[in-house]
């Protein structure tokens, strides 16, 4: 087996586990961050995309909402390459209180958000789609976020200061010796082989999976999954996140995310968090919703749906683990030697993607004091790789790049613009990229077709280039073709309902997908 | 084709509209431009795709400056995507964002280009026949130096109609004769006035200005659509709110049927009620004709002619009329000329960086026309006779002139 040395050892590659990894190398640590597939699969690569201003917890939870609202304030210095300033608002649909609008309003300054209130005929100047028989606008300063390019951007600072990084590498076991913890046991899901990683401070940062994770060193950790639904449309139905403005609700969210606006989300525990199951319900209540805020959303065309599991803690386990520095509510680092004398283990648990940084500071100050060694937290200051510009990210981009490529580099994916030149760069960065891992990298597929038209492409191109064999060229498309129309066949009526149908012409008809030879 | 609302709601429906597409690339073989240069990515690319990528306010793409505008990717698109209108917004947005070059103003008022010519019209005709000035425009306004551009008069449509003592009926019609008319093609309208009075209507002439259709193309929305809704206004004159408006520049009339409501999301009482009742000439002849109504005392006519029918024709749907009346003239010998475009587009084809695209979409029609050598070319629209003439020498006429000739006109 093989053997690694590491000061610190970071299980789960969300953006919790991947802030804490940026935050711990920045601090002199050596970081190895690990994820049983690969990085920004788990919650994080399957979340709303909102940048949250703190608008959604002003009224509920005024802790949130100001750790929301400085954070946004943060990521906007440190990180702009990985978000887009979209704005938002908050507006009185005909079915929201409008009594409601005022305490908001109240509790967003409280909370020190920057908020403005706007006439109802410039918020519907702004957003013709808007719901015209709103009642109050407010403006705040939400954004979206990519989660690939955030995470990846804090990988590559990572492993700028030092950080080795470990995708699709399971644990399988947490090593003790007697009340340590000294590593884990990971084991290589595409090859099968063991590594072994001795580390000074094991991080648990394994989201929802943080219970399972726990148990492996033999301690319980009671997060509870819970699992929320969002429906992807088709394009931009506003240029802003449009929330509705009263106490939070499901569907009541629409994100502008690159091409598309995502409505979410709902929130029902669920035993496991692998149970990424969407109802035909569901999607149906959040098409209702969006109904609501957009007039006319039912009409839209429905891309794909999604769902995923957040790391809830109960409240009792916020009191219960925390260190001498008062942390928050909305996430918790449970210091396990306090907690249960295992020395050596760390939990985060909880929070959002918005708050990733302020976890992973909390985080690392408790590993740094066990360590007894590592630098002052400078995540607050240091500019993220690709952010260096301080130029946010813009949905144009794209379209932009691909007017200036050659005309000899052809588009691969065109509803994404992937050319072939962005694909070779991608694939020569590390070896045994699987379609789906192209497919988060460059967002091959993603679009309107859903793959009909680029992903024979790719399977095609990476066969003729030698790193697909035959057969692993034809399961690797008939895998990502499936998981593809996972996410399509709830959402199967009007325009998708037609594509749906013209791809699998294409791979049945065409190319006989279910009967290539293996 | 579903129809569209009304006012600025129209451009939320041309732009859900993105969501049918299925990808099919229909549209990518029809498209003249796209087949021609690679300039000009094609309509799926730079409509329902390219949309995705836009955002008010800052235009990512500069090559939807090349579609022409023909719309025959919406006429084909089997899914209903409004690819031209899509089009036709992203480039106004475009022309908004950095502000449309002199040129496009320029060529996007005909009525201050021959209000400017008329006075002395011999000479600014000689101008524009001169090659070394129409050098220097291409230099400085980017008018391309062979483009075809039009002949003024000294005197105009509106100086005939003063003088002209119409006939009385109680068949009306409002005639919308446009600019071109107007400025450089008087005799068109006469011979408009003298086919429908010959048909036992009369004919109402209002004052009239441009309908703002140039001004679109070249992006210019806000002021198009303040021409358009002065148009519709000066067209309903007292005691005529209910009389067909008979237009005879295809172009002009497509734009109060459908554009100034699909892409300009112009609205107003004048422009809803005008927009209904518009037909093109010989929709409207050929309404007549159906009902047992249309005159037929035609003589022969001698000639070979052979027909195109316009995009701006086309993409009013409703086939190919003036094929239909110009097959009922005795001795003329029809061809079809079975081809998408002439690529002048409008205004399209005069500008610099387009004449050539121009030209190698027109190349088709052109070839057609030149094996056949037909005495005439027919075709509705004033700016594609004008290209036609220019690429092959042929002498082209509204095919009004050759209905005018069958009913014994000179
Ligand atoms: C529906 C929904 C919508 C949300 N929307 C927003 C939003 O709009 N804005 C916002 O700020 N926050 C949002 N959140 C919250 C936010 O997404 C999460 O809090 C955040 O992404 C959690 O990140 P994480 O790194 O803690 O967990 P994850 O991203 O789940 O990462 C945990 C990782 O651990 C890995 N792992 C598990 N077991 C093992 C093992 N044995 N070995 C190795 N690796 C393992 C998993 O593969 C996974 O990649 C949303 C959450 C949900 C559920
Ligand atoms: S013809 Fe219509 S559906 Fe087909 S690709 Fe073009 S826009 Fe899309
Ligand atoms: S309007 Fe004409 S030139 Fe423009 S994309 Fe459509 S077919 Fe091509
Ligand atoms: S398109 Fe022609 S020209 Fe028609 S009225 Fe309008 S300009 Fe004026």
């Amino acid at each position: 087996m093989n053997a690694l040395d590491t000061d610190v050892l970071v299980i789960g590659g969300g953006s919790t586990g991947a802030g804490v990894a940026w935050d711990s190398a920045l601090r002199g640590l050596h970081v190895t961050l690990v994820d049983r597939q690969d990085f920004a699969t788990g919650t994080s690569g399957r979340f709303h995309g909102l940048l949250h201003s703190g608008g959604r917890y002003a009224v509920k939870d005024p802790g949130s909402a100001r750790e929301c609202a400085a954070e946004n304030r943060i990521l906007r210095q440190v990180a702009a390459d990985c978000l887009e300033d979209t704005g938002g608002l908050f507006v009185s649909t005909p079915e929201d209180d409008l009594e409601y609008a005022d305490r908001f309003l109240a509790a967003a300054r409280a909370a020190g958000m920057e908020i403005e209130e706007v006439p109802v005929g410039v918020a519907l100047r702004d957003e013709p789609r808007l719901n015209p028989k709103i009642r109050r606008a407010f403006r705040v300063q939400d954004g979206s976020i990519d989660s690939w390019k955030m995470i990846s951007a804090l990988l590559r600072g990572a492993q700028a200061h030092g950080a080795k990084v470990l995708p699709y590498h399971k644990v399988v076991k947490v090593i003790r010796q007697g009340d340590r913890v000294e590593g884990a046991v990971m084991e290589d899901q595409r090859t099968g082989e063991e590594v072994r990683v001795n580390a000074g401070c094991v991080v648990n940062a394994a989201g929802a999976w943080s219970g399972q994770v726990a148990q492996l060193a033999g301690c319980e950790v009671g997060v509870r999954p819970g699992k929320g639904v969002m429906v992807a449309i088709n394009h931009r139905l506003a240029r802003a996140v449009l929330n509705r403005c009263h106490l939070p609700s499901d569907g009541d969210i629409i994100v502008p995310v690159r091409t598309v606006s995502v409505i979410g989300t709902t929130d029902h525990p669920v035993a496991d968090p692998d149970d990424t199951e969407c109802s035909p319900e569901e999607v149906h209540q959040m098409i209702e919703a969006g109904e609501l805020l957009v007039p006319g959303f039912k009409e839209s065309r429905a891309l794909r749906v999604w769902s995923g599991s957040r790391p809830l803690l109960p409240k009792t386990e916020g009191a219960a683990g925390a260190g001498d520095r008062e942390v928050s509510r909305s996430h918790t680092v449970l210091d396990h030697g306090a907690r249960d004398g295992l020395e050596g283990l760390v939990t985060i648990a909880g929070g959002k993607f918005t708050t990733l940084r302020l976890m992973a500071e909390d985080t690392v100050d408790v590993v740094v004091r066990k360590l007894g060694r590592g630098a002052e937290c400078r995540t607050r200051t240091e500019v993220l790789p690709g952010s260096e510009s301080h130029h946010f990210y813009w949905i144009g981009n794209r379209q932009q790049e691909a007017e200036s490529d050659p005309p000899d580099d052809p588009l691969i994916c065109e509803c994404e613009l992937v050319s072939q030149h962005d694909l070779d760069t991608v694939v020569a960065r590390r070896p045994n990229w699987r379609l789906d891992d192209i497919r988060r990298a460059l967002r091959v597929g993603m679009g309107p077709c859903q793959g009909g038209f680029c992903a024979f492409r790719v399977a095609g191109m990476l066969h003729q280039e030698g790193r697909y064999g035959r057969a692993e060229a034809n399961s690797a498309l008939r895998e990502f073709v499936q998981e593809r129309w996972k996410g399509v066949k709830v959402i199967s009526w009007g325009a998708q309902a037609r594509q749906t149908r013209l791809d699998r012409w294409i791979f049945e008809g065409v190319y006989d997908l279910e009967h290539l030879p293996e | 084709m579903t129809e569209l609302a009304w006012g600025a709601e129209a451009w939320s429906e041309v732009r859900a509209s993105l969501d049918r597409c299925i990808k099919c690339t229909v549209c990518e073989t029809a498209c003249p431009v796209a087949a021609v240069t690679e300039l000009f990515p094609g309509p799926k690319t730079v409509g329902p795709q390219a949309e995705r990528f836009r955002t008010g306010g800052q235009s990512p793409d500069l090559s939807v400056d090349y579609c022409s505008g023909c719309g025959i990717c919406s006429r084909v698109c089997p899914q209903d995507v409004r690819i031209a209108e899509l089009n036709s917004r992203a480039r106004s947005e475009l022309k908004r964002e950095r502000g449309a070059p002199l040129r496009d103003q320029l060529v996007a008022r005909p009525g201050l280009l021959g209000r400017a010519g008329r006075p002395v019209a011999p000479l600014f005709n000689w101008a524009m026949a001169n090659s070394l000035i129409r050098w220097a425009g291409e230099r400085t306004i980017g008018i391309h130096r062979k483009a075809p551009v039009p002949r003024s008069t000294t005197r105009t449509f509106s100086y005939w109609v003063g003088h002209h003592v119409g006939t009385r009926s109680a068949r009306r019609v409002v005639y919308f004769h446009g600019c071109s008319t107007q400025w450089y093609e008087p005799h068109v309208g006469q011979k408009v006035t003298a086919i429908l009075e010959h048909n036992g209507y009369q004919v109402v002439i209002p004052k009239q200005d441009c309908c703002g259709l140039p001004l679109q193309s070249n992006g210019l929305f806000p002021a198009a659509r303040k021409a358009v809704t002065r148009l519709a206004r000066q067209l309903v004159p007292d005691g005529t709110s209910d009389l067909p408006v008979i237009a005879s520049s295809t172009s002009c009339g497509l734009m109060l049927k459908r554009e100034a409501r699909e892409i300009l999301g112009a609205d107003s009482p004048e422009l809803r009620s005008v927009s209904q009742r518009t037909y093109d000439i010989f929709e409207f002849l050929l309404e007549l004709h159906q009902r047992g109504e249309l005159r037929t005392d035609f003589k022969p006519v001698p000639l070979t002619v052979a027909y195109h029918a316009p995009c701006q024709q086309q993409n009013q749907l409703i086939g190919k009329p003036a094929l239909e009346i110009l097959r009922l003239i005795p001795g003329l010998r029809l061809v079809e000329l079975d081809r998408s475009c002439c690529g002048i587009a409008g205004t399209y084809g005069v500008k610099r960086e387009k004449y050539e695209i121009a030209m190698r979409v027109g190349e088709p029609l052109f070839a057609d026309i030149q094996a056949e050598g037909p005495d005439l070319v027919a075709c509705d629209s004033e700016t594609c006779r004008w290209q036609i003439s220019a690429a092959t020498g042929a002498t082209s006429v509204h095919p009004l002139e050759i209905l005018h000739r069958a009913y014994g006109g000179s």
